[in-house]
């Protein structure tokens, strides 16, 4: 049996290697001086997802992502690695959208793909760190979820029951699920295949309508109408029937009050080198002081 | 009506330090607010496990008993928390960011249609004003909220601390880490009301959908949220073998190792052996930090610490600040002078 597969996808800056640039003066974040990545514990969903598409063959992987155009680029790198369509949820009134609020436009999108068997994300992404939208999604189209997964040991078609083993704090277990079923993929699961050869090639110009310029829009339609794959899936809030009190900020509970810069409340520091008579001179205190030994 | 909720995690009929913690963080909250303190606690062969929460504050103890509802699987807990806020309208719920916390928190804030913070390292109570757009005159109008619970986390990469604040839905929720939030014994004697549920009213038998094979728990290896001395490594210690440095010097302090999510990430250390927001956090009587930068999220795990040494390349490492005792120099080159001259002066 051929499954269908949802992998959940997320164009993040790259917080991994924030450098002193990364603020503004005016304490907002400096997206611009962040480059933009695939969001790694994705990358590790869609490796799973892979896996499953490998054990199954005819299965198809639909990678679905909500952010600016620009974020077409974690589709472009999913069809590289053998997914198979992408759809970018992409809207001016997307924007401001706290876990909540993204969870149901991204479960929108995936109701409208409509047909899915296990449908794959990222524990958490590393922008937010929150590990909240994967169960959010799950609670809002009906489904049961299996969170901080390592490994998907092995799926029974003909009885639609999956067998995972997940961590837990201070260990590990292993659960057998219904499907259909979210399942949200840790970091230390096994990392995704690399780009394969050709279908660089082959996708390398996949776009969404909206990455196009406009003066060569109408050669692009001409070429991609022969090669529809070239077709990116771009979505819109009514493209996915979206309530618009429930996406962006309106759909938003929580706000931000206030976020500011750190300021660390700064000691007297004392200062000394590496040498071996100020590294002894430091232990000796710290023992004369009973604060050591 | 009112009250602030925790959500108490067990681990077989135990209930878990992090639970604790928030149970003390929540009685402070509910005095400010001057509501009830109330807890759920789910699992199986629960009889007594009041005991172990009464002490903490707690006003009523919600006890949900019943074969299936341990080892813990999301449906049947979330069924219990949705249903049961349905009828209590809770202001508030706490939850440990623990796997089970942050696996059930996001599900009932759905359900809920409620806010939900994750990773908070702080919880205060003070009022809001909401911007919701213009007037005729185009001047902003503002909604004007008392007494919400401001949820504070670092965030983007620890270079802000936010304040979250979810003044129009209920319950307010946020995750804490073990850890941060101190838990403290209010009187061993406490009066609260116990109530036993009936779980087939909350949980339909159909919730019941994941079955837990297999389930392995180790005790920590380590106890690095109790140890006086931490001696703990970051990126700048440059690779696994130089981490034998870190574990040598803790053996001779009678300390344990810990390090930053960078050097976890590089794969130096163990995931459990993070310190900060996302891990675990410390307040130990001294601190070394050995290549450690001092990102928000590292300094939010440790800062409380007593004494911090900083072991440093770069003089101007933002954990140098915060430091009592700042070496200038790099790992390789002081940890072994460490080691050495502490162990000639302790013989």
């Amino acid at each position: 049996m051929a499954l269908k597969i949802v992998v959940l996808a997320k164009q993040v800056p790259d917080t991994r290697n924030v450098g002193p640039d990364a603020m503004t003066p005016e304490g907002t974040v400096n997206r611009a001086a962040l480059p933009a990545v695939f969001n790694p514990e994705d990358l590790n969903a869609l490796e799973q997802a892979l896996r499953l598409k490998d054990q199954f063959p005819g299965s198809t992987i639909s990678v679905v992502t909500m952010g600016l155009p620009k974020s077409a680029e974690v589709i472009r790198e999913s069809l590289f690695r053998g997914a198979d369509f992408g759809y970018v949820v992409t809207d001016r009134c997307l924007g401001g959208a706290d876990t909540l609020a993204t969870s149901y436009t991204l479960s929108q999108a995936i109701r409208k793909i409509g047909d899915y068997d296990i449908i794959l994300g990222g524990r958490q992404a590393i922008d937010g760190d929150t590990a909240q939208v994967g169960p959010q999604i799950a609670e809002k189209l009906g489904l049961t979820q299996v969170t901080y997964a390592e490994e998907i040991i092995s799926l029974d078609e003909k009885a639609r029951k999956v067998v995972i083993k997940r961590h837990i704090d201070g260990g590990v277990e292993t659960v057998e699920a219904p499907l259909p079923l979210v399942v949200t993929v840790n970091g230390s699961a096994a990392p995704c295949r690399p780009r394969n050869a050709k279908r660089v090639m082959k996708y390398k110009n996949a776009t969404v309508p909206a990455e196009r310029p406009a003066e060569k829009a109408d050669e692009i339609a001409a070429r991609n109408a022969a090669k529809p794959y070239l077709n990116i899936n771009q979505w819109g809030a009514a493209d996915i029937d979206a309530d618009l009190n429930q996406v962006g900020k309106a759909g938003s509970p929580t706000n931000v009050k206030a976020v500011k810069n750190i300021v660390f409340k700064a000691k007297e520091s004392r200062v000394m080198t590496g040498s071996d008579a100020d590294v002894e001179g430091l232990i000796v205190e710290l023992l004369n002081d009973k604060i050591i030994g | 009506m009112d009250s602030v909720y925790v959500y108490c995690e067990i681990e077989g009929t135990t209930v878990k330090d992090v639970s604790l913690e928030l149970l003390t963080k929540g009685r402070k909250l509910a005095n400010t607010l001057g509501v009830k303190l109330e807890c759920v606690i789910a699992g199986a062969g629960l009889d007594g496990v009041e005991k172990q929460v009464l002490p903490f504050g707690v006003d009523k103890v919600h006890i949900f008993d019943a074969p299936g509802l341990f080892p813990y699987t999301s449906n049947p807990h979330t069924s219990i928390l949705v249903n049961l806020f349905k009828e209590e309208d809770p202001q508030i719920c706490l939850m440990g960011a623990t796997v089970i916390g942050r696996d059930l928190g996001p599900r009932v804030s759905s359900a809920l249609f409620s806010g939900l913070t994750a990773d908070c390292t702080e919880l205060e109570i003070g009022d809001f004003d909401m911007t919701c757009g213009l007037d005729a005159d185009k001047k902003p109008i503002v909604k004007h909220f008392e007494n919400k619970l401001y949820q504070i986390r670092p965030a983007f990469g620890g270079n802000i601390v936010a304040t979250i604040v979810n003044p129009e839905h209920r319950p307010q929720m946020a995750t804490v880490r073990e850890g941060v939030m101190k838990k403290e014994v209010l009187d061993p004697n406490y009066k609260g009301e116990v109530v036993r549920h009936d779980v087939a009213k909350y949980v339909p038998a159909a919730e019941y959908v994941v079955k837990v094979l297999d389930r392995h728990v180790e005790q920590a290896k380590h106890n690095l949220k109790g140890a006086p001395i931490v001696v703990a490594g970051g990126y700048g210690v440059g690779s696994k073998e130089n981490f034998d440095m870190l574990f040598e010097l803790a053996k001779e302090l009678h300390a344990e190792v810990g390090a930053s999510r960078a050097a976890v990430d590089a794969g130096f250390v163990d995931h459990d052996r993070q310190i900060g927001q996302t891990g675990v956090t410390v307040r130990p009587k001294v601190y070394i930090a050995c290549g450690i930068s001092g990102q928000i999220q590292h300094i939010a795990g440790m800062q409380d610490s007593g004494i911090i040494i900083s072991i440093n390349s770069d003089p101007n490492a933002p954990i140098n600040s915060i430091a009592d005792y700042v070496i200038n120099g790099t790992v390789e080159e002081v940890l072994p002078k460490m080691i050495k001259y502490y162990k000639q002066n302790t013989k």
